[in-house]
């Protein structure tokens, strides 16, 4: 089936790209066990129990908090929510599989037939979901270069998943890429988990054909790709096999139906091996789990707290702070700084409502979203500290940008008024007291100032008077020294220049 | 219902146990046999009926998201028939 | 002093009145273990030393003046498909001949809690595929009324241990005649509960729609006292109900005034040995005398029973015996040169005939093409069956009728049969499919092929969650007839 909204050229190759995307949840217990759900554990085989490695007479459990993200995350991306669904066994030998078969769902699955919609190029396009359905991951395998045997750790074995299948719908890598972001960013709004494909949290196989020229029907054939770790690599693996592709139609050829992996060193794609000869799961209902019957009740708790979602977040960030597209964009990008934004701005609000009415809050919002993006991400990213858990308060950096408006300190002091405030936490005007930071704003201080000034540097003076603008900047310098670097630049300046022209 | 050689050889392959040939022999005479004692249930009209999988009529079972304790990790690892460095061990994959 | 054959009451009134301490009691039956077993081969695996030990916190506990629960201090013997942890696991099989489980099974557990004590695991049928343990990788176990005989099965072990005196009770399983049968062949009492009643959590897995672990004693007073340990829910097996477990010792009937009783007419089936169809004719007329109202039913789809089971059964078999793969824990071949070697080789080594041949079918009938054909198709059929004995029950409290079609055979007799089985157990198999509990009481014997008298178990069969009604049924019978206090003169004199 094709979509919508597509310029068709018939007359070119047109890829047709679809994806399978796991999300891992973050839930505190796997799947079907209560073993601890840890992505970042790091000692092997250490959150196993009995029933994630199989042992002989165990059985699954649901996780109800997997269930519920599962669910929310489906209705995140306007699938339906059908009244019964079930989980089913699927079977294949393999070592990172302990049961022998992984437990997923086949024929009724907990969301299906939903969306998400991309902006490519200013055109907006409807990316349509066929089906997500909860599963259990596998271990991880570990093959030692060289050596003749492999090493399984299963920690991760049982943790549970979502699995998104995207119909065709997406014709580039460039569309690809808009919505693996969308997805990434629904996913960490609602809470369900990282989504974060070099960690491995959101793994991704792309489905890709190429229609010919002419062909309106969809291709025999799709190659899938695997191993793919990040955005970049996404966008460079589709962009190669698309390539590969076309190559080959243009020779005559069908591209082969296989499985490809992604290999980073060579930046190519590299014909797998496949793991089962003969992909014959078996499958058949979970006899060890009852249905699931979803009420309306549950259903409704559900979807009412399902958390704002970006697309929704961005709107209202554009029209209530009037922020430029470039932060907006960059604080959606990054859900945990624009919950700390908001907690600045609410404060700021509060500040002008209650003590000063004449303030603009919107030049106190954009310069709030400054210090966000700039300085304070930069401090965050480098130290690897989460937003809202440094030690920088919604609080502190509302009085630092409030600190700034009202002229008490100058930027350059602000930076390290925060780099302090991130180290070591505390109020931003107790700091500027202990480093003494305090700008000077008092016109008669600075005045005095700019009398000694002068009267120390009458060629300056004279050379400025003649028409020399640089002996401007020599003179707010000496100014500046004079008043210890503690002079408000802009009252110095206006001072200054009022003074001169007497 | 008959199975033939190469049926028994397709089936010991997807549920991964190595027959000899004596065996192969031997389960496709016994599976045959099973399966046509099997067949006279082709014959009860199920037209319209919905297959149980759980006779209990339970519906909607789970748990709390808690972690269990306590940890048998190293315990299993002690199961493990060849370990290294807390890793179970296995011929090669690849 | 005479400990065997004496009830749980009994034994518990012997701690009480300290005529007898839990640790001489452990010793007497381990001693009697000892001396028996290379006949019966009734056990695989001793736990001698956590036995005596759990004895002695029993007796610590009376000699400080407290009051002990009815079940602590008593011995059983758990079938070896019983996770037990720190003691030897097996399921007969030599896939886990060294096997040792880092867990408890619940039922072990609610058996621990209670205070019993396990002497040791028991033989059975190789992952419990069979009705006469010749499928055990460890050898059949023997029946101790006729030692050339089978036990039953799969539960033999436990049926043979609990026959011969050697545990006042044993811990089984059944999924289609595996208490039942193996209980009517040794002339004990077996317990079959409703599928979900009793949790399956630490029990190794065979056929997960079906499998229901229950008990052997020997009267049917000592199956409700063990019920209602061993029943409950459990937040570990999603497949058990959150329903009450109600008192049945307590509320146990001596009449059956007003309890209709239906005997289905399908059960007489051609083949059953005339010696068993007496008994069984007797014993609806002691329930007669007994004040219930008999009648004839009838369940059309009883023949198309063992022939759902035989498709549904090796189907999860062949799912839940994937996990025996060498990998993990288990035999690993040590001639594997590569991974596909300890797949192959470790299951072709470890396991017996008759698992390979239920793996194989169940394979084959999940397969791509034929999942609507076999497993799906059965699936159907067997709704079917739970309606049709839902209906019955609307007419009738409770079933009664043979619990096998005869009396126990020689040892050989099921040699490489693949059908023996669900031959076998035909009578039971459809009231296990329906999840429905049952009973079997002894109640008389009837000639075996060469005249020997041997054991007919009479099967009750309840209503879905009706333990209290088939053990009200038993209980009274048990009242004005006494073939449950028959034991075989080898091991009770």
């Amino acid at each position: 089936m094709q979509s919508e909204n597509t310029t068709e050229d018939l007359n070119t190759y047109r890829p047709i790209i679809g994806m399978e995307i796991h999300v891992q949840l973050k839930t505190k217990t796997k799947m079907f066990c209560s073993s601890p759900n840890n992505p970042d554990e790091t000692k092997p085989n250490t959150n196993i129990c009995e029933v994630c490695t199989s042992q002989p007479g165990t059985l699954p459990v649901i996780n109800k908090e997997a269930l519920r993200l599962g669910v929310m995350l489906g209705m995140a991306l306007h699938c339906e929510i059908p009244e019964y669904s079930k989980f089913d066994r699927k079977h294949y030998f393999y070592p990172d599989l302990p049961k022998g078969y992984q437990i997923t769902q086949l024929d009724q699955p907990m969301a299906k037939n939903g969306y998400i919609d991309i902006e490519v190029n200013g055109k907006i396009k409807r990316v349509r979901i066929n089906r997500a359905h909860l599963e259990e991951d596998a271990g991880k395998n570990m093959h030692p270069e060289g050596l003749p045997y492999s090493l399984v750790d299963y920690n991760r074995a049982g943790t549970p998943l979502v699995e998104i299948v995207t119909e065709p719908d997406l014709e580039s890598a460039e569309e690809a890429k808009a919505f693996l972001h969308q997805l990434r960013d629904i996913v960490r709004y609602i809470g369900a988990g990282s989504a974060d494909m070099e960690k491995g949290t959101m793994r991704l196989e792309p489905n890709i054909s190429v229609r010919k020229p002419g062909e309106s029907t969809l291709p025999k054939y799709k190659v899938e790709v695997k191993n793919i770790n990040s955005f970049k690599f996404a966008e460079q693996a589709i962009n190669y096999e698309i390539a590969r592709h076309i190559e080959e139609l243009k020779e005559g050829k069908i591209p082969k139906q296989v499985t490809m992996g992604w290999n980073e060193k060579f930046n190519k794609t590299v014909e797998q091996r496949s793991k089962e000869e003969a992909n014959d799961y078996r499958y058949f209902p979970e006899p060890d789990l009852p249905i699931l019957h979803f009420s309306k009740e549950f259903l409704e708790g559900v979807r009412d707290s399902i958390p704002e979602l970006p697309e929704a977040k961005r709107k209202r960030f554009s029209e209530e702070y009037a922020l430029p597209i470039a932060d907006v964009d960059a604080l959606i990008d990054w859900k945990e700084l624009n919950e700390f934004f908001e907690e600045v701005v609410s404060e700021l609000q509060d500040w002008c409502e209650n003590e000063d009415k004449t303030k603009d809050v919107k030049v106190l919002i954009k310069a709030a979203a400054n210090w966000c993006l700039q300085d304070f991400a930069a401090l965050l990213k480098t130290a690897h500290v989460d937003p809202l858990e440094s030690k920088v308060t919604a609080q502190n950096l509302s009085q630092l940008v409030r600190l700034i408006d009202q002229g008490k300190i100058s930027g350059s002091a602000a930076k390290q008024v925060l780099v302090e405030m991130f180290a070591k936490g505390g109020e931003p005007s107790r700091i500027v007291e202990d480093l003494g930071l305090a700008q000077v704003s008092d016109e008669s201080a600075i005045a005095d100032a700019i009398a000694k000034v002068i009267a120390a540097n009458e060629k300056a003076v004279a050379d400025f008077k003649a028409g020399q603008e640089k002996s401007f900047g020599f003179l707010v310098g000496m100014a500046m020294k004079e008043l210890k670097g503690k002079g408000n630049p802009q009252v110095v300046n206006d001072l200054l220049r009022k003074k001169l022209a007497e | 219902m008959q199975l033939s050689k190469e049926d028994v050889k397709k089936i010991s392959s997807l549920c991964r146990i190595r027959l000899s040939e004596a065996e192969v022999e031997k389960f496709q005479k016994e599976l045959s046999t099973v399966l046509d004692y099997v067949s006279e249930l082709q014959q009860v009209d199920t037209e319209g009926v919905e297959e149980i999988s759980q006779v209990t009529g339970l519906s909607n079972v789970y748990r709390e998201d808690e972690p269990q304790q306590p940890k048998i990790s190293d315990e299993i690892i002690e199961i493990f028939p060849e370990s290294q460095d807390r890793l179970l061990k296995i011929k090669s994959i690849l | 002093m005479e400990l065997s054959y004496l009830s749980i009451s009994e034994l518990h009134e012997k701690l009480v009145k300290k005529e007898v301490s839990a640790k001489e009691l452990a010793e007497y039956f381990i001693a009697k273990i000892h001396k028996h077993n290379s006949t019966l081969n009734a056990f695989l695996t001793m736990s001698e030393e956590q036995a005596l030990q759990e004895a002695a916190v029993v007796d610590a506990k009376i000699a400080e003046g407290k009051e002990i629960g009815i079940l602590e201090g008593i011995p059983y013997a758990a079938k070896d498909l019983f996770c037990t942890k720190g003691v030897r696991t097996t399921a007969s099989s030599k896939i886990l001949e060294n096997y040792i489980p880092p867990y408890d099974a619940t039922t072990v557990i609610n058996n621990k809690t209670a205070g019993a004590i396990m002497l040791g695991k028991t033989n059975l049928d190789e992952f419990a595929h069979g009705s006469s343990t010749e499928t055990s990788a460890y050898g059949p176990s023997h029946n101790p009324w006729d030692t050339s005989r089978i036990p039953g099965g799969s539960s033999g072990g436990s049926a043979a241990a609990v026959a011969a005196g050697l545990a006042p009770y044993a811990l089984a399983t059944e999924t289609g005649g595996s208490i039942r049968q193996p209980a009517s062949l040794c002339g004990i009492c077996g317990w079959k509960p409703t599928y979900g009643r009793v949790s399956r959590y630490g029990v190794i897995a065979m056929t997960s729609s079906n499998d229901s672990p229950g008990i052997l004693g020997l009267s049917v007073k000592d199956l409700a006292i063990t019920a209602e340990m061993m029943a409950g829910y459990d937040s570990k097996d999603s497949t058990t109900a959150n329903k009450e477990v109600p008192e049945y010792t307590k509320n146990l009937r001596t009449d059956l005034k007003g309890l209709r009783i239906g005997v289905p007419k399908e059960y007489f089936i051609e083949g059953m040995e005339p010696g068993v169809e007496k008994r069984i004719y007797e014993a609806i007329e002691e329930l007669r005398k007994l004040g219930a109202e008999v009648t004839e039913v009838s369940l059309p789809l009883t023949k198309y029973g063992s022939l759902v089971y035989a498709i549904v059964t090796p189907s999860e078999i062949s799912s839940n015996l994937a996990r025996f793969d060498g990998i993990r824990y288990g035999h690993r071949s040590p001639e594997a040169k590569d991974l596909l070697d300890i797949y192959e080789m470790s299951r072709e080594e470890g396991f017996g005939d008759e698992a390979k041949r239920r793996i194989m079918t169940g394979t084959y009938a999940l397969s791509a093409g034929y999942y609507d054909a076999y497993y799906l198709k059965a699936q159907k059929v067997r709704r079917l069956l739970v309606n049709e004995f839902a209906n019955v029950f609307n007419e009738v409290d409770a079933l009664v009728c043979a619990s096998s079609p005869n009396v126990a055979p020689k040892i050989g007799t099921a040699k490489d049969n693949p059908l023996f089985g669900y031959i076998a157990d035909q009578l039971n198999i459809p009231g296990s499919m329906a999840g429905l509990p049952a009973l079997s009481i002894p109640c008389g014997f009837g000639a075996a092929d060469d005249g020997t008298q041997m054991p007919v178990g009479l099967q009750i069969i309840g209503p879905q969650w009706g333990e209290q009604t088939i053990f009200d049924v038993g209980h009274a019978y048990q009242q004005s007839t006494d073939w449950h206090k028959k034991f075989p003169k080898q091991f009770s004199e």
